[in-house]
């Protein structure tokens, strides 16, 4: 300290000031008087020039802090003013919400649009239940067990490369996850139909699933699936292979048709994978289906009896058949999306359009 | 994979249009992802020799050059430095298209017309090389006008790319491809021995593989296996008086056309092997391998390997996930020094060099889960690790070592000498081929066919299964599965993988298709119905519907009104965005800056979708959190504020039929929660619970609180927040009749005689909800009141500060009668008794 100036005394005045300020208009006053050009700080600043450097040094570091002090006050107390004003016009703009008068609020006189992948839900959705399937659904926070152990997917099973997982950091590391694929569902509903009883089963289970791919024109990291089980006496890989074109026709026109070619699935054996006819060319070739005619869908078979036995289930008394594709490729196809992101944009000039 | 069809003529007589091939693969799950055409457009491309070269006056990237094609002179531009007079070229004339649909036409270079283009092995898709032109002179039968493809004994080829699904490992290679295409086309299927070998690939060079003349394998390298459960089977061949070189042309051009780069006759020898028949092998410098030998053995906790890669690795210690052990195959040298990691990838110190004379060839089985782990946690995959965690097999090893010491024999020199024998060191859980009875009504039974015995044994036996029927028609086939099929598990899970094998080979293009019918009808559930009916009635008011994401960011999180702990990602694609959402809210409102910065922002928008947290009580059986499936809408169109959302509201609860709703308001969570409007929000709480009067939470309406609208940026022209109304409803809840209770499903008689109107204005003070003063009204108004309904609210100096006045319509009725003037005078001051007696409120 210097004995011809009181820093100290100085930041106890600013403080007592800015404290004492109570509004917007107040505190940018106090502001002006305390650390402004013309303020005492600012002053003692200007005098540092006529002083020995010793002493320049000493009091420069102490008026440094000093402004520093003022500003952090000044800063604290305009947020807490802030605040207060904020709140009491929040307040003031109070609204007794019980007092709605039917009639008084417009709308905008148009009507909104569902997203491209509901619509595509419940019309494919609707195609099930027409066929006699029900509709289940399950969570998106899976354990390591339901999305793959159960799947007869053991850990470090090489077929866990086919999916990217995201976990979560929830209990053991890796033993909580988002679900990859909709099949767990499928778990529970055999878990629950042996509990109660009451096979069989005939369900179609769409919902979220999660890979940790990078988005591009033709993957999202979060999609949707559509999967498809029948868990009866009888049920045979021809029944699949119905099933599966019944649902192409029904679902994407009369001319357009399935084929099933073998593929490996853990939790389905024989397992295939399906393709329907292109809905672009209808099956002449073009470069949308690589000149094949077919376009991939999804995969499908008759459930693995290693799922059988981890549900509890005999597989000689029922068998059954599982399939499963992607919602939003549905949608892609049908609708010539360019480029998937489209749907996770939610602009509305996009939205508009169906 | 890439497998070009001559190749697979190496095992079958394969025929006919390769585009009938490939859909034939496809069909047996051999997916063809690609077919490509190579040495095609090599028809017109001929042997020139250099007849002249010279500069180009103002050029000096290219020369002109006149080459003969054996009858003309042709004049030429070239680039290319790498020739002189009277070598040999290769000339692509005016006209010809090369490979990959490039045509030759003529040119005007710097004055001079260029007819043609003297090609490099690149531009022929022949080599990658491309430093410059092609030269022919070595090749024997290359002459001046002299076809290419005859001079270089090549015919045009095609190359399946060919996706192998993860059970297949036997299919990753062109045995096995081979095998399953000859099987299913009828065809007799044999891996060729090495002279039969080398007679289709090369007629005119060596044939006879060296016989083993060496010294006994034994006394010229060790191997010892301490770690007999992560590798079952190890063996070494030794082949010395090598000389390391370039491999054959034929042996190249397979690598290449295969997709593999050719290294050395040593390297080139291991991988051919492991294309052709599946089995990976590691070749090593045995001068460089101390103690003379190898030593198989787990690693230590934290010991390191520097790999072939030049990267340091730490082995022995189990990461995260599940199920790692943290055992890690180590192979080391006699002294016990790692020189590899078993079955992923070799190291530094004892590979292959241009002075290698002697090597030790390792072909071992090793466990497929073990080197999964490990590669998994080393994010180390090579082309040895994916075939060995799909399973390799081991009985097939000794096959693969022999046709590398013969392929060595022939490629390295004069010099080559095989030792004799084989170190081969044998555990106790090397698989052994697996006996599963297949029985045919099993088959049946899940394919909808009708095979018999004999013919379910017929499709199986081209596969190199032993197939005998056991008895009659209808008895099991007894099936010896080989292990080269890892996929085939044992019975009863066999006999599914088996009837896969059935169904292929016989074609599923074949199998029969019926449609299944079943007497329980299909349907929605109450809750799926009503979701779409909640959705439908937000689009009805003009709401289009949103997907937003459900990783969010710390700060999305707090600004929405939760506070910690958030359910993390361990590894999100982005960092920052790690948490699983609480609230859509943040995501929704971005979705309306989205909109306004395109100009388009008086939008409504909703989501019906997860919200996530941990769980109040964990599941011992499931994840320790729970999944809320909630409906979130912001409605940010012009004049849109509080009451737009009030209004969504009514319509929502009407079109459920909600019987009895509250909306009480007030903040509602706490201090930490900014997300709604202090003053102007409500929760929305159903009517009293059957149970105990107890109140359930349907959700929350009103208006988003001006610092969050602000957080994300949206703002009016005025510089300040945007009024954002917001609905927020937890469908687990809502549409649960239990909880949210509907109006009775039996029908109120309605009346016949007329109705009464009765129009009451109270002033109310401004603590005392409308709410309040209605359900005073339905109470006071008791069974004649048919409806009450707020129609006006008035505030101004006339009524003071502090109150303002509500108008209500009240309608009475009788279902007996018609109501006389007494009674409604009665119940009209009964009303005006009760409200002003209840709400300190006054008729008006």
């Amino acid at each position: 300290m210097t004995g011809a100036l009181d820093v100290d005394a100085l930041v106890d005045e600013a403080r007592g000031a800015i404290e004492a300020a109570d509004s917007t208009e107040e505190i940018r006053h106090v502001a002006a008087t305390v650390s402004g050009k013309k303020s005492a700080l600012a002053e003692a600043s200007r005098a540092l020039g006529s002083m020995d450097p010793e002493a320049r040094k000493e009091l420069g570091r102490e008026l440094h802090e000093a402004r520093t002090t003022v500003e952090e006050l000044l800063e604290s107390r305009r947020s807490e003013i802030r605040f207060a004003e904020l709140s009491a016009e929040m307040a003031a703009s109070r609204l007794d919400l019980t007092e709605y008068v039917p009639g008084t609020v417009a709308g905008p006189g148009s009507r909104g649009h569902l997203h491209l992948v509901s619509q595509t839900r419940d019309a494919l959705e609707d195609v099930f239940v027409g066929m006699g399937f029900d509709v289940a659904e399950g969570p998106e926070i899976e354990t390591d067990w339901y999305n793959f152990g159960a799947l007869n997917i053991p850990p470090a099973h090489p077929a866990r490369g086919m999916w990217d997982t995201f976990y979560l950091h929830l209990g053991e590391p890796e033993s909580t996850l988002l679900r990859t694929h909709t099949s767990p569902v499928q778990i529970h509903l055999m878990e629950q139909a042996v509990l109660d009883g009451t096979l069989p089963i005939h369900s179609v289970m769409p919902g979220r699933c999660y890979r940790r791919d990078t988005p591009d024109a033709r993957h999202l990291a979060v999609f949707h699936q559509i999967e498809g089980l029948v868990v009866d006496r009888g049920i045979t890989f021809a029944d699949l292979a119905g099933t599966i074109e019944t649902f192409t026709t029904a679902y994407f026109g009369p001319d357009i048709h399935s084929r099933l070619r073998p593929a490996y699935f853990p939790f389905t054996e024989p397992s295939a994978e399906f393709e329907v006819t292109c809905a672009i060319c209808h099956g002449g070739g073009c470069r949308t289906c690589s000149q094949t005619g077919w376009i991939e869908l999804g995969g499908c078979g008759m459930v693995d009896p290693a799922v059988f036995a981890s549900v509890g289930i005999d597989a000689d008394d029922w068998t059954g058949f599982a399939f499963g594709f992607g919602i939003d490729r549905c949608a892609q196809m049908r609708h010539q999306i360019a480029d998937m992101r489209a749907l996770i944009e939610n602009d509305i000039r996009f939205l508009r359009q169906f | 994979m890439r497998v070009p069809l001559s190749w697979l003529r190496d095992f079958a007589p394969f025929e006919g249009d390769p585009a009938d091939i490939a859909a034939t693969l496809d069909d047996l799950g051999l997916v063809v992802e690609v077919v490509e055409h190579v040495g095609e457009g090599l028809g017109d491309v001929v042997v020139a020799r250099i007849e002249e070269v010279t500069a180009i006056e103002g050029a000096d990237k290219i020369r002109r050059v006149v080459v003969t094609d054996g009858s003309d002179l042709v004049e030429v531009a070239c680039g290319a430095k790498n020739f002189a007079v009277g070598d040999l070229v290769a000339l692509a004339p005016v006209g010809s298209v090369l490979p990959g649909g490039f045509a030759i036409g003529k040119r005007k270079m710097k004055g001079m017309v260029s007819n043609g283009m003297l090609c490099s092995g690149r531009e022929l898709r022949l080599s990658e090389d491309h430093a410059g032109i092609l030269i022919l002179n070595e090749v024997d039968g290359a002459a001046p006008g002299v076809l290419l493809t005859d001079a270089l004994g090549i015919g045009p080829d095609v190359v399946f790319d060919v996706a192998v699904e993860a059970n297949r490992p036997d299919a990753w290679c062109m045995a096995g491809v081979a095998r399953d295409l000859a099987a299913r086309m009828g065809l007799p299927f044999a891996v060729p021995s090495t002279p039969d070998l080398m007679s289709l690939v090369d007629p005119g060079g060596p044939q006879a593989p060296v016989p083993s003349s060496g010294p006994a394998v034994g006394s010229v390298a060790t191997v010892q296996v301490d770690d007999l459960e992560l590798c079952p089977r190890f063996t070494a061949r030794v082949v010395t008086g090598i000389r390391v070189g370039e491999s054959p042309d034929w042996l190249t051009r397979r690598l290449l056309a295969a997709g593999m780069r050719p290294i050395n006759n040593v390297v080139d020898a291991s991988n051919y092997v492991m294309l052709e028949l599946g089995q990976p092998t590691h070749p090593y410098d045995l001068d460089r391998l101390a103690g003379g030998g190898l030593l198989v053995r787990r690693a230590g906790a934290g010991e390191t390997v520097t790999t072939l890669d030049d990267v340091e690795r730490t082995l022995g210690r189990p990461g995260p996930g599940l199920g790692d052990t943290g055992q890690d195959c180590l192979i080391c040298d006699a002294t016990g020094a790692p020189v590899g990691i078993g079955g992923i990838m070799g190291g530094a110190s004892s590979e292959i060099g241009p002075d290698t004379t002697d090597v030790l060839l390792e072909a071992a089985y090793f466990v497929p889960m073990a080197i999964a782990r490990t590669s998994k946690r080393l994010n180390l995959r090579t082309e040895a690790s994916a075939r060995f965690e799909r399973g390799c097999d081991p009985a097939g090893i000794d096959r693969a070592a022999e046709r590398f010491c013969e392929l060595l024999a022939l490629t390295a020199g004069p010099d080559v000498t095989v030792a004799e024998g084989v170190l081969d060191i044998v555990g106790t859980d090397v698989p052994v081929p697996l006996e599963v009875d297949v029985r045919p009504s099993r088959v049946n039974g899940l394919l909808g066919t009708e095979l018999t015995a004999p013919a379910i044994a017929e499709l199986l036996v081209p596969l190199g299964m032993e197939a005998v029927p056991t008895g009659g028609d209808d008895d099991p086939v007894r099936v010896v599965v080989p292990t080269f099929r890892p996929d085939v598990r044992p019975a009863p899970m066999g006999e599914a993988d088996l009837t896969e094998e059935v169904a292929r080979t016989y074609g599923y293009s074949r199998l029969p298709r019926r449609h299944p019918a079943w007497p329980q009808p299909g349907g929605l559930t109450t809750y799926q119905r009503e979701r779409r009916k909640l959705k439908d009635v937000l689009c009805g008011i003009g709401a289009s519907e949103a997907w937003t994401t459900a990783f969010v960011t710390e700060s999305d999180q707090v600004t929405a009104g939760f506070p910690p702990p958030y359910i993390e990602v361990t590894n999100p694609l982005v960092d920052a965005e790690r948490f699983l959402r609480s609230s859509m809210a943040p995501g929704l409102v971005r979705a309306i800056v989205y909109n306004a910065e395109r100009r388009q922002g008086d939008v409504r928008l909703f989501e019906v979708g997860s919200v996530f947290r941990l769980a109040d009580v964990p599941d011992p059986e499931g994840p320790p959190a729970e999944v809320d499936e909630r409906l979130c809408a912001v409605f940010a169109g012009e004049g849109d504020d509080a009451w737009s959302a009030v209004a969504a509201w009514h319509t929502v609860a009407g079109s459920l039929g909600l019987a009895d709703w509250v909306m009480e308001q007030g903040h509602h969570r706490g201090n930490d929660g900014r997300v709604s409007h202090e003053y102007r929000s409500a929760t929305l709480l159903s009517g009293p619970a059957v149970s105990g009067g107890r109140r359930v939470t349907l959700g929350e309406v009103g208006e988003l609180d001006p610092t969050f609208v602000e957080t994300f940026g949206l703002v009016g022209t005025d510089g300040r927040p945007r009024r954002v109304g917001w609905l927020d409803l937890d469908l687990d809840v809502l549409l649960d009749p239990a909880r949210a209770t509907r109006r009775p499903l039996e029908s109120a008689p309605i009346s016949r005689f007329p109705s009464s109107d009765i129009d009451l204005a109270f002033v109310v003070p401004d603590e005392v909800p409308a709410g309040s003063v209605e359900a005073t009204l339905v109470e006071a108004g008791g069974e004649l009141l048919e409806s009450v309904q707020l129609f006006d609210v008035y505030r101004g100096e006339s009524l003071g500060d502090g109150a303002r006045s509500l108008a209500y319509r009240l309608r009475f009725c009788a279902l007996d009668r018609t109501l006389t003037d007494e009674e409604t005078a009665s119940l009209r001051s009964g009303c005006i008794t009760a409200v002003e007696q209840a709400h300190r409120a006054a008729l008006r």
